[in-house]
Parts: structure tokens; C-alpha cells; sequence
């Protein structure tokens, strides 16, 4: 049951094969049993969960047949549930109830998906390992020594060891399409405003974007395509139809323009990687699509302009978190000062407090012209790259991620070389386009993506390009042995 | 020392000007002054995880109003930005308010000064931002207690050139810019309760070649008295810190109404460091030339128009009509009398600018709390108009309109004020009068007229004051003459 698609799955629910709550049981069980070798789950909201089936059974038994309705979903704890713990993976709101729903919590709810939990991530969704979590790092469920990439690493974990079908993520600068190559799932992060922002808590406000992580692009078409739409509460949403993301996935893919982007391939690269991308390149030939190198010549400044601006809005963004009105508060504070300095001290983690001194200094009198200013200067030249390449061509294809899965551990005292890790992902961040992540083969039994990225609002041509290659390629079906 | 010049002041004002929308800036809550602590404070207010903030336009509406009022530039494109610094009453840790690219800029209003002689102050800018909550030291024993209310009420901060050269000419700026926005209905200008109060900024030199000196910035002035005490006391302070051979720090500085003096808080090299950078949650705001005519099609007429207006079309006195119109409410209450009493304008402005605003300012009320409403009063001139009453009398039912003894109407019946105006009643009165006084009588036939006004007087009395003055004016003096 549990490697049911989301179609076979809502199948056998409106055939009454089986019930959503029995479906929810058997994915509590799972969790409980697999779990606690993986770490991916904060919270487990399994008599919330129990009494969505119930009634996403009793909407069912009235002849209701949403696509979503009665499907186990899992959160990622950065949004708001009412009632529920909503953590970030930090101290700071490690007691943290959130008295109102994200908007894509409601929308999730009222299409009657039933929340099994909230998703492990970095702290705040600063990372891309998930090692700097409040509660403890995130296994990877292909190799339980390795991370499964980051911040969304406890959405994708959960999903590849088959404990939801599908999980929500938040990508800030890959957080859903890194962390989706390391774990051999489709993960797409649409267009910025796309989908609403209002309560899902801020990284970098200009970056974040929330998405999906799923085991097709079928199923991650048919989830996003609900978490979709504007939202009169963020004004950062864009009022525009959404398309049937399901609906375009059957179109054909002959003569799409594909473009390579020669920066994508220089060094850094793992050669495993490099021939696997290199081999899908070739199956999108022989599918019919047309390939043409381009150039995104100021993509190697996306790294560093990531990390000014970033940094800038999450410093800002994180101010609220005094321990004032919530969050932790330092016991035997003698002063006002001592108390914010105390609460934040000892509430935030190490690479949260890196990025709010950075953030604070590019910010600062003297320094926001040189660092700040630019870094939006900057931000605009890789925005006109993409829009000069999406006069030539259709969809840009790439590596997700420079190898495999790393060993835990591995970048712990090297914050740049974790920061190099989101260096094909950022740029799409940057200039708020759509991309996603899909499997596209293994080295060494550990999987490896590749990157799509689209035109602003074209997330539904680059769910149809995924499937295509889907249809004609069995990478996505694979699953980690242990997790069977 | 003698070719020293005299001090010259120099200040500048920044108003704070609370809007009068219904919802906060950024949400849906209420803006309602004097609820219980924190119950006017929703999700945005708190400022939780995962919140954003969404413009009211309405505030956006009124900011552009007051620009075109004081005929500034309004930004096509207007940026919101972050300011950062921490305290309990800032719940985000950092204030939502425009830096670089401010909605109102480069406007201008004329005041006043004594001798009729007008000054133009420049007004550098006007931007839109978000209130703060309060911080509540009384009540809490070594605690503070916080109140979200406030917190997120839209305000425009008025930033004015340094212009300015005295205390009285501070207040004057002051008292024409709190009378545009209460006129503009953008704000209620209520001090007391903080919708409208000021920071004022003064320097000194040596005359107005040298160049500006050191100046402090005095906090949170909340009435126009003070803001003269403030400046005044401020002014002194600055001459003999420099008279003495100081000098002038440059700091944040608060007045003690109590003592009239101002105190130091904190001075620049202790400031915040504010990293604006614009705020990633909201848009650029653009303001096109359509929205601009539309929002000026909604402005009111503005007070000098309007005393203009009055001078001409209801023939009044510059005086009369600087009094009638200083305030909107009393101008409206001035223009709706005229306009249902049908008495004369210049009437209507005796009985409103003498009679009513006297007995207001006796009692304690103010032409929005008048208990003699624009019906009674205009109630009561339609009464001398169709002669039911003299002017006389009418004094007599203004007071016992203010003792809450009901309308004109009513208080005419039930006193039995109608005048008298039929003649034989009058003729019998003067004939009484006449028999009465035979010796005044003879001494006014042989030629003191002036005896005439005793005639009058008698007469009235013995109407009990009822009797029309012009027919009894008439009459006495044809009986009279004999």
C-alpha cells in the first residue's frame, strides 16, 4: 500500500479497497517502526490524523472524489499548524504552538489530505544536510550513515522510506531540489508567488518559496497544483490562474528546446554525477527534444550574492524571536539587554547565529552599499541570464546537486563547503524562476537528480518534461532495501 | 565679542500624524483608541512566525491626500523598508516605514505670523509607517507591561525643513498643519491620546550666514504648550552650554512637562544602527496619475479656501471667518446654521463665534460636544427671522437652550416668549406708559428727545419684553408726537 502513486492511491480509496483510515494506520504503524532510524519526523500528529480520516472516510462515503481527499500528507515543521507545535527545528520554538494555519495547511485540510506529522529540517532552514536541527540530524534512508541533503531533509526522508506518499518543503536556495537528488525523489519549487507564503516561517522573504517532494512528477503535479494560487494575506502571491499541472503532464515532448547551460558542467562536478546527467541528456534526445548549450555567464556569482541577501532577510526576519511574546525566554535575565542577548543565545543554533551576524553586517551603516546593494545588482544581472535564455530555448537542464549523499559529519567545521552545495540551485532562487529535481540514476547505489528549471510560472511544463522522462525511464521507482 | 552677531535658532519638526483608518496599516485589526490591553493585537499585530503584512490602501489614500494638500510630489513608486531595533513594544524588531523612496516629498505650507505677514516652511517629506505598541512602567511593580493596541496603527511622519525660527513660529506650523489633517479627515488630531505629536529638532548659530550648529532632537511633544516650552527651554539651554565655552551634543533629548525642562536620553554615539533595507514582504507601491486625480477629487475643501468662501459669500469679517474656520467641525456647524436658519451670515456668525463658542468655553466643551445642536441653534434664528422672537429675547432662549431645556420651539411656548406684534396690544401698552409718566411725557414734547429710549424701555417692560421692537419703535413715536 505504502508504494502506492497518489492516482493508485485515491483509486483504491473511492473503490473502497481500503479506507483512509486504514491507509493512515498503516502509515503511523510504518513511522513508529522505521522512524527512529531516520529521524525525519519532529512530531507525530497521529489522533489529528485519525480524525482527518475519519472524516476525509465519511466525505468519501457521500461520493466525494477529490484526488487529494484521504491522502496521508506530511508537513514540514517551518509551517503553522493550529494547535500543533510548529518548531523550525529550533530551541527557540521548541514549545511553540501555532494558534493559526498556513495557508497551505488550509488548503491541504479542506482538499481532506490527512497530516501524519511535521518534517525535521535545519534550523529555520538554514542548511543542506539537515545536521544543524534542534532535534538531532535527519538519516538518509539509501544510506543511514549519509545526510539526505537539506533544509527540507526530514520531508524527502519520510517520503523515500515510504512513511507519507507525499511531504510539503520550502526551498530557499535548493532546499527542496537538493535534498530531493540525494534521496531519488521529484521535488519542485515553483515560481516565487506562486504559492502562498502566509504562514509558512520566513528564511529569506525574497528566496522562500514552498513546494513538494514526491516519488513521480504525477504525484507531485496533483499536490501542487492544490497548494497553488494567490492569496490575498501574502502580498508577495501572484494573482494568476493556476494551470492544471495534471492535466499538461500527457503532452509530448518533441522538439522542446532544451538548454545546457555550459557553467553547470565546469569543475566541482563529481564525475559519477556529470555521466549520469550527461546519459538523460541523451534519453531526452532520443525522446525527441532538441539540445542546445547555452550560457549563464554570471551564474558563479550566484553563491556568494545567495549569501548577502539571504543572510540580510533571515538577520531581519529573525529579530522577532526575543522571548518576549513566545519562543524561549532565558530564565535570571538581569536586564532588558540580557535578556534578548541571553534568550537568542541560547535559543538559536550555531549556523543560525552565523547567518544573523552576516545578515547583520551587510546591513549595517558603512556596509549595505558594498555588500547589500550590490548583491541585489548582482541578483538582477542572473535574472536577465535566464530571461535572455528562455528567448532560445524552453526548459534549462542540469545537475541538481555536485554528488551523491555525503557522510554525516562531513562539512561540520567547513561552512563554506556546505554553502557550495546549493550552487546549481541558487541561481533559480535568485531570480525566482520555477526548478525541480528529479531521479535520474545511481552511483555507487546512491541516487543522483537532475535539474530542471522553467520559465517564471511554466512549472507545469516542467512537471510534464519530468513525467515524460518518467514514462520512459524506472530511476523514480526505485526504493532503499531497508525501507522496503 | 561685541562684533558677534545675534543667535539665530534654527528647528525643524517631524510630526507623527496617526490615520484615521479603521484596520492597522499591515491588518485587519481594529484601530479603535482606549480597548483593554491587547485585545485589538491579531496574529500580524504580534507579529508571529509566518505572518505578513498586507497594505491597507486606504492608508496609502489618506497619506496621498495630505501630499496634495501641502502641493508636494507624490511618488509613483514608493518603497516600504525595514528599520531594526529592539525593544518590547516593536514586536517584529523592526518597524515597518519608508527610508529611500517615501510616498510625499517636497511640500510646502504658509503660516501665519504676527502682523499678517506669511512664511512658507518647506516640507521635506511625508512617509507612511507603522506605530508602535506601549510600554507600560506604572501598574507593574519592577515589571513592564506591554500594550499591543497601538502597535501597527498607520501613521504619516511629517518631516519638515529646517525653516523654522522661533518657538512661536514652531507652534504656529504646528497648529496649521494639526488644523489641514483634522480638515482632510486623515486625522482625529487628537494630542492627548497621541494621534498627532511631535519631535522637534533645534539648533543655534551666529546668524543666518553661519553655518548650522549641533542640534538635539526633543521626543514625543504632546500639545502645543509644550512644544513651546520645549523649544523655549531648549534654545536657553543651547546658548549657555555654548556661552560657557560647551559645546552641543548631539542627542535624543525628552521634555518634562512637569518641569519644562528637557533631558538627555541618548546621544549619538550610543544610536541604533536601523539597517533599513526595503522590506521584502511588500511590493513597490505604484501610484499612478489616475489614482492621484481620483484621491483629488475626494479632497475636502481646505481651511484658507474655505475662510476665503465665507468672506465672500456669506459677507463676513477676515476675523469672523479665521474664527469660524480654524476648526472643520466649526465651520461645518457654521455653514449648516446659515444654510437651514436662513438668517444673514453675519447673524449667524455673531450668535455662533460670541454667544456659542463663550458659553462652550465656559462649560468646558468644544463644538463637537456642543449641547445645542445645528438644529436648535438654527431652530431658534428662524425664529428672529420670522419675528416670533427678538433678538433679545432669543438671548434668553440661547440660555435655556444650554440649560437643556429642549428646542427653541419649546422653550418659546413654554415660557411664552412670542413676540407681540399685533398693534393694538402694543398701542394700549403706550397709552398705560403714557398716563403713567405724564411729567416725562411733557418734558419730551417740549424737546428731550432723548427721553424717547425711557419710552422704550417702559414699554417693553410692560410687554415683559415681548413686544416687536420695530412696530413698538413705530408706534411710541407716532403716540408720542401726540
Amino acid at each position: 500500500m505504502h508504494h502506492l502513486s497518489i492516482r493508485e492511491l485515491s483509486d483504491g480509496l473511492r473503490s473502497k479497497k481500503f479506507s483512509s483510515k486504514e491507509l493512515t494506520q498503516h502509515f503511523l504503524k510504518r513511522i513508529d517502526r522505521l522512524d527512529p532510524q531516520l529521524n525525519s519526523l519532529v512530531t507525530v500528529t497521529a489522533a489529528r490524523a485519525l480524525r482527518q480520516a475519519d472524516a476525509a472516510d465519511a466525505r468519501l462515503a457521500k461520493g466525494e472524489a477529490g484526488a487529494l481527499l484521504g491522502i496521508p500528507v506530511i508537513q514540514k515543521d517551518i509551517f503553522c499548524t493550529l494547535g500543533v507545535r510548529t518548531s523550525c527545528a529550533s530551541q527557540m520554538l521548541d514549545r511553540f504552538i501555532a494558534p493559526y494555519d498556513a495557508t497551505i495547511v488550509q488548503k491541504l485540510d479542506a482538499a481532506g489530505m490527512v497530516m501524519l506529522g511535521k518534517a525535521n529540517m535545519d534550523e529555520f532552514a538554514m542548511g543542506s544536510s539537515n545536521e544543524t536541527s534542534w532535534y538531532g540530524p535527519v538519516k538518509n534512508p539509501w544510506d543511514v550513515t549519509r545526510v539526505p541533503g537539506g533544509s527540507s531533509g526530514g520531508s524527502v526522508a519520510a517520503v523515500a522510506a515510504a512513511l507519507a506518499p507525499v511531504a510539503t518543503a520550502t526551498d530557499t536556495g535548493g532546499s527542496i531540489r537538493q535534498p530531493a537528488s540525494l534521496t531519488n525523489l521529484t521535488g519542485i519549487k515553483p515560481t516565487y508567488g506562486r504559492v502562498s507564503r502566509f504562514g509558512m516561517i520566513a528564511f529569506a522573504s525574497s528566496l522562500d518559496q514552498a513546494g513538494v517532494v514526491a516519488r513521480s512528477a504525477e504525484d507531485a503535479a496533483v499536490v501542487l497544483r492544490e497548494m497553488s494560487g494567490f492569496d490575498p494575506r501574502d502580498s508577495t502571491s501572484v494573482e494568476k490562474p493556476v494551470d492544471d499541472y495534471v492535466a499538461g503532464l500527457s503532452q509530448s515532448i518533441k522538439g522542446l528546446k532544451i538548454g545546457v547551460p555550459k557553467e553547470y558542467f565546469a569543475e566541482g562536478l563529481a564525475p559519477g554525477a556529470r555521466a549520469l546527467v550527461e546519459a538523460a541528456i541523451q534519453k531526452f534526445k532520443d525522446l525527441g527534444a532538441v539540445i542546445k548549450e547555452i550560457s549563464l555567464p554570471n551564474s558563479p556569482l550566484s553563491v556568494p550574492t545567495y549569501y548577502v541577501v539571504a543572510p540580510a532577510e533571515a538577520s531581519s526576519n529573525l529579530a522577532r524571536l526575543d522571548g518576549v511574546r513566545y519562543g524561549h525566554r532565558a530564565e535570571g535575565v538581569k536586564s532588558l539587554e540580557d535578556l534578548y542577548k541571553k534568550s537568542r543565545g541560547e535559543g538559536f543554533g550555531a549556523e543560525v547565529q552565523r547567518r544573523i551576524m552576516v545578515g547583520t553586517y551587510v546591513l549595517s551603516h558603512g556596509y549595505y552599499d558594498a555588500y547589500y546593494l550590490k548583491a541585489q545588482k548582482v541578483r538582477r544581472l542572473i535574472c536577465d541570464d535566464f530571461k535572455a535564455a528562455f528567448k532560445d530555448v524552453d526548459v534549462i537542464l542540469g545537475p541538481t546537486a555536485t554528488d551523491v549523499a555525503f557522510k554525516l559529519g562531513t562539512n561540520a567545521d567547513d561552512p563554506v563547503a556546505m554553502y557550495l552545495n546549493d550552487i546549481y540551485t541558487i541561481a533559480a532562487n535568485l531570480a525566482g524562476i520555477p526548478a525541480m529535481s528529479l531521479p535520474c540514476g545511481f552511483v555507487d547505489g546512491l541516487p543522483v537528480g537532475l535539474q530542471l528549471m522553467g520559465n517564471y510560472f511554466e512549472e507545469g511544463r516542467l512537471l510534464n518534461v519530468a513525467h515524460q522522462y518518467q514514462l520512459a525511464t524506472d530511476f523514480h521507482k526505485q526504493s532503499p532495501k531497508e525501507f522496503a | 565679542m561685541s562684533q558677534e552677531q545675534a543667535w539665530e535658532v534654527v528647528i525643524g519638526l517631524e510630526v507623527h500624524c496617526q490615520l484615521l483608518t479603521k484596520t492597522k496599516i499591515f491588518s485587519g485589526a481594529s484601530t479603535t483608541y482606549g480597548a483593554e490591553p491587547n485585545t485589538q493585537a491579531d496574529a500580524v499585530t504580534l507579529g508571529l512566525p509566518g505572518v505578513l503584512p498586507v497594505l491597507n490602501g486606504e492608508a496609502l489614500r489618506m497619506a496621498v491626500k495630505f501630499g496634495l494638500s501641502v502641493d508636494a510630489k507624490i511618488a509613483e513608486r514608493c518603497v516600504f523598508a525595514r528599520k531594526h531595533y529592539f525593544y518590547p513594544d516593536l514586536p517584529k524588531g523592526y518597524q515597518i516605514s519608508q527610508y529611500e523612496l517615501p510616498i510625499v516629498e517636497h511640500g510646502h505650507l504658509d503660516i501665519e505670523l504676527d502682523g499678517g505677514v506669511t512664511k512658507r516652511i518647506g516640507i521635506t517629506r511625508a512617509h507612511l509607517e507603522e506605530d508602535a505598541g506601549k510600554s507600560l512602567h506604572e501598574a507593574f511593580h519592577g515589571q513592564t507591561g506591554i500594550d499591543l493596541n497601538r502597535a501597527g496603527t498607520p501613521l504619516i511622519e511629517i518631516v519638515s525643513e529646517p525653516d523654522i525660527r522661533s518657538a512661536a513660529e514652531a507652534v504656529a506650523y504646528l497648529k496649521k498643519l494639526h488644523q489641514l489633517v483634522v480638515y482632510l479627515d486623515v486625522c482625529d488630531g487628537n494630542m492627548q491620546e497621541g494621534s498627532f505629536r511631535c519631535d522637534a529638532n533645534v539648533s543655534v548659530r551666529r546668524g543666518p550666514n553661519a553655518p548650522f550648529g549641533t542640534r538635539t532632537e526633543t521626543k514625543n511633544i504632546n500639545s502645543f504648550r509644550y512644544v513651546e516650552k520645549a523649544i523655549e527651554y531648549e534654545i536657553e539651554r543651547q546658548i549657555d552650554v555654548i556661552e560657557s565655552g560647551g559645546k552641543i551634543v548631539q542627542e535624543t533629548r525628552l521634555f518634562n512637562p512637569d518641569t519644562g525642562e528637557t533631558r538627555s536620553m541618548r546621544s549619538k554615539e550610543n544610536a541604533n544602527d536601523y539597517r533599513y533595507f526595503p522590506d521584502p514582504d511588500l511590493l513597490p507601491v505604484v501610484v499612478t496619475k489616475e489614482d492621484i486625480e481620483a484621491i483629488r477629487k475626494t479632497m475636502p475643501e481646505l481651511p484658507e479656501a474655505m475662510r476665503d468662501r465665507f468672506i465672500v459669500q456669506y459677507g463676513l469679517s477676515k476675523y469672523d471667518a479665521d474664527v469660524l474656520t480654524a476648526e472643520r467641525a466649526l465651520a461645518d456647524y457654521y455653514e449648516t446654521v446659515v444654510k437651514s436658519s436662513g438668517a444673514d451670515g453675519k447673524t449667524c456668525a455673531n450668535w455662533i463665534t460670541t454667544d456659542l463658542l463663550g458659553a462652550l468655553n465656559k462649560i468646558g466643551k468644544d463644538i463637537s460636544t456642543s449641547p445645542i445642536s445645528t438644529d436648535m441653534l438654527s431652530g431658534m434664528l428662524k425664529r428672529i427671522v420670522d419675528k416670533t422672537i427678538s433678538g433679545k429675547i432669543a438671548k434668553e432662549v440661547f440660555e435655556a437652550m444650554l440649560a437643556g431645556e429642549g428646542d427653541a420651539d419649546t422653550i418659546i411656548k413654554a415660557k411664552g416668549l412670542v413676540q407681540i406684534t399685533d398693534e393694538s396690544a402694543i398701542i394700549k401698552a403706550i397709552e398705560d406708559v403714557m398716563a403713567k409718566n405724564p411729567a416725562q411725557l411733557a418734558d419730551y414734547r417740549s424737546g428731550k428727545d432723548k427721553l424717547f429710549g425711557f419710552f422704550v424701555g417702559q414699554a417693553m417692560k410692560a410687554t415683559q419684553g415681548k413686544a416687536n421692537p420695530d412696530t413698538l419703535n413705530r408706534l411710541l413715536k407716532e403716540k408720542l408726537a401726540g
